[in-house]
């Protein structure tokens, strides 16, 4: 069994409550971080113990928090991300609902840490029965004195806000959150400044995923020197993954980051196999805007190395032959899906998604979903597929946000690695109306690294 | 038209809502007013319904319309007693939304974006609900219905049918 952080309480009994919680060593963290620890021992465990941010990014959380601005007088905000809407990831809706008071001390340590008295938690609007449950949790824990005025005799004050959002991915970026939370068109905001100099009505601003918030708990209790014992080389910690597809077990689970991601898929502990004893076709390992990887990608790295669940080995080979953890967002395909069909939902979904701002991704969005239509549905021409590939160059870094970066990223990686399968769309516009070009050779071993001549 | 108001209880509520943000950023609100005006007018926000939370918050009426027209949650039409957002994106793709969103079609008579004569139901297709584990599913008012196959659809909408003869 692979050990746990996050989730090793999830299982008992009333643990969304506090008297539960508490019992079973809640607001621990909270106590040590503030009546021992202090605001810059809590930012040096959380540097110490490599924290990266779990909403996509891997960006080190430890130093996200150390460029907050700090002028005299002007209010610091935290704000939690909880928009969640990457597709295939739906981890951070489980943390909420069943221990809501894990991110409730996350946010009060971090908060101490940054010197924030006032926190937003911006929960996606689609989430509409979990926000009673976080305010329910913060009701008991300010009945507790751990939140609102003068906490724990401490002299702090925080309090903590749940906003809901209206539905729009673009408002899982930190300044299109920002702008939402304002009141605004979720319209991403040109860097810099950065949040951590003008964030929240222009005042200094930390943004972070809810995971990521809940893991500075743990992180307090047991150490920063001690958190990175667990992972592996700069993937230090566990991790929320959340799996979906064709397994026989969906769902979220906590992994150490330092299993395969063959174990992942087969084991009996995480997704124990795939469904209907169909074979390995293809997986999209962190989230729909991650490149997809076929399968004799996935579980071997182009090197022949095992392909393991953290952020370097994910990564291995670029996105020539790599992908990326992201989000978690764990999404597999068997040999019966279409990798054409699938990515014009993803298409569709991030035109759908774009703000509109800039033109290349406004507009590209909406040429890529047109002619995956025309593939998908049997109009295709030979050139589309090279069109695509035009088009999706074309967007990626010409955006101020990374939306226009995720729009290109899963259509370059579906052609890079199923080219074959799109061509045979349009060679067979009828028969790949009723048939799927099915598992071909995706799943076959890749022909061994040859050493370099020297 | 019956005039667009806001119950005290609501009232109370929106001003508690103004109350998180700090003096004079109370146009934070507007999204969290939009939801408790739709809710309270009917599943929609007509252009009354918006004039009036712009009044509430201070607000240039074309603030609140760039802000509803930009949300997928906020519906700018009338929509059934029952809407039903099925999600359509790849995770539900692969588990088979594109067959449930068939059967609903055919066993309600209606396409993606219409309702149903009776008015009871709307069908909407939506991009992921962050529930791509429990695919497929849709979302029917507050909750979410997962793992959704032919028999559940029939479940549903026989309890949202029932529901209606009730009242």
């Amino acid at each position: 069994m692979g050990r746990k952080l996050l989730l090793d309480k999830a299982h008992i009994e009333g643990i969304r409550y506090y008297d539960t919680y508490r019992s079973n060593g809640g607001y621990a963290a909270a106590e040590k971080a503030l009546k021992t620890l202090g605001p810059d021992g809590v930012l040096d465990e959380v540097k110490k113990s490599g924290l990266r941010g779990r909403g996509g990014a891997g960006f080190p959380t430890g130093l996200k928090w150390s460029f907050i601005a700090k002028p005299e007088g002007v209010p610091r905000y935290l704000v939690c991300n909880a928009d969640e809407s990457e597709p295939g990831t739906f981890k951070d809706r489980y943390l909420m609902e069943f221990i809501p008071h894990l991110l409730i001390e996350g946010l009060l340590i971090s908060s101490f840490a940054l010197g924030a008295n006032s926190c937003y938690i911006y929960i996606r609007g689609e989430y509409a029965w979990i926000p009673d449950i976080l305010e329910q949790a913060i009701a008991e824990a300010k009945n507790k004195g751990w939140l609102g005025k003068n906490i724990q005799g401490t002299g702090f004050d925080l309090e903590i806000y749940v906003q809901r959002g209206a539905g729009a991915y673009i408002c899982g970026e930190e300044t299109a959150l920002i702008e939402s939370l304002e009141g605004k068109r979720g319209n991403p905001r040109i860097k810099p400044p950065f949040p951590a100099v003008k964030g929240l009505w222009q005042s200094p601003t930390v943004v972070n995923n809810v995971e990521t918030l809940a893991a500075v708990v743990p992180i307090i209790n047991i150490g920063g020197d001690e958190y990175i014992k667990y992972g592996t080389g700069k993937s230090t910690g566990t991790k929320l993954i959340s799996a979906c597809g064709n397994i026989n077990k969906p769902g979220v689970y906590e992994i150490e980051m330092n299993i395969s991601v063959e174990e992942f898929i087969y084991s009996d502990e995480y997704c124990g196999g795939i469904k209907n004893n169909k074979r390995l076709k293809a997986c999209i390992p962190g989230g729909s805007s991650v490149p997809v990887l076929p399968a004799n990608l996935l579980l071997k790295t182009a090197k022949g190395e095992t392909r393991m669940m953290t952020y370097e080995s994910l990564a291995d080979g670029g996105f020539a032959t790599g992908s990326m953890l992201g989000s978690g967002g764990f999404i597999v395909m068997d040999e019966d899906q279409c990798i054409v069909r699938n990515t014009l939902t993803f298409a569709r979904f991030y035109h759908h998604e774009s703000c509109g701002q800039c033109s290349p991704c406004r507009e590209g969005t909406g040429w890529m979903k047109k002619v995956l239509q025309n593939i998908e549905y049997g109009k295709g021409k030979m050139s589309d597929i090279d069109l695509l590939w035009d088009i999706q160059r074309k967007i990626e870094g010409n955006t101020i946000c990374p939306l226009g970066d995720a729009a290109a990223w899963p259509v370059a990686a579906a052609i890079r690695h199923f080219r074959d399968e799109f061509e045979w769309h349009v060679a067979n516009p009828q028969e790949s109306q009723t048939r799927n070009f099915g598992l071909a050779h995706y799943a076959d071993p890749l022909p061994a690294p040859t050493p370099a001549a020297v | 038209m019956a005039v667009v108001q806001f119950s005290e209880e609501k009232l109370n509520k929106v001003k508690e809502i103004i109350a998180r943000y700090p003096e004079g950023k109370q146009k934070s609100a507007l999204i969290p007013v939009l939801h408790l005006a739709q809710e309270a007018f009917g599943g929609w926000l007509s252009a009354e319904t918006m004039d009036y939370v712009a009044t509430l918050l201070q607000l240039q009426s074309i603030e609140v319309y760039e802000v509803a027209t930009f949300y997928s949650m906020f519906n700018l039409k009338p929509v059934g007693t029952y809407l039903f957002e099925v999600c359509q994106t790849g995770p539900c793709m692969v588990s088979g939304s594109d067959q449930i969103i068939d059967y609903i079609k055919n066993k309600l008579g209606i396409g993606v974006g219409e309702t149903t004569a009776d008015g009871l139901f709307t069908l909407k297709t939506v991009e992921c609900l962050g529930a791509c584990g429990y695919a497929p599913m849709m979302q029917l008012g507050k909750h979410y219905r997962e793992h959704l196959t032919p028999a559940k659809v029939d479940e549903i909408i026989a309890e949202c049918r029932s529901k209606a003869n009730a009242n």
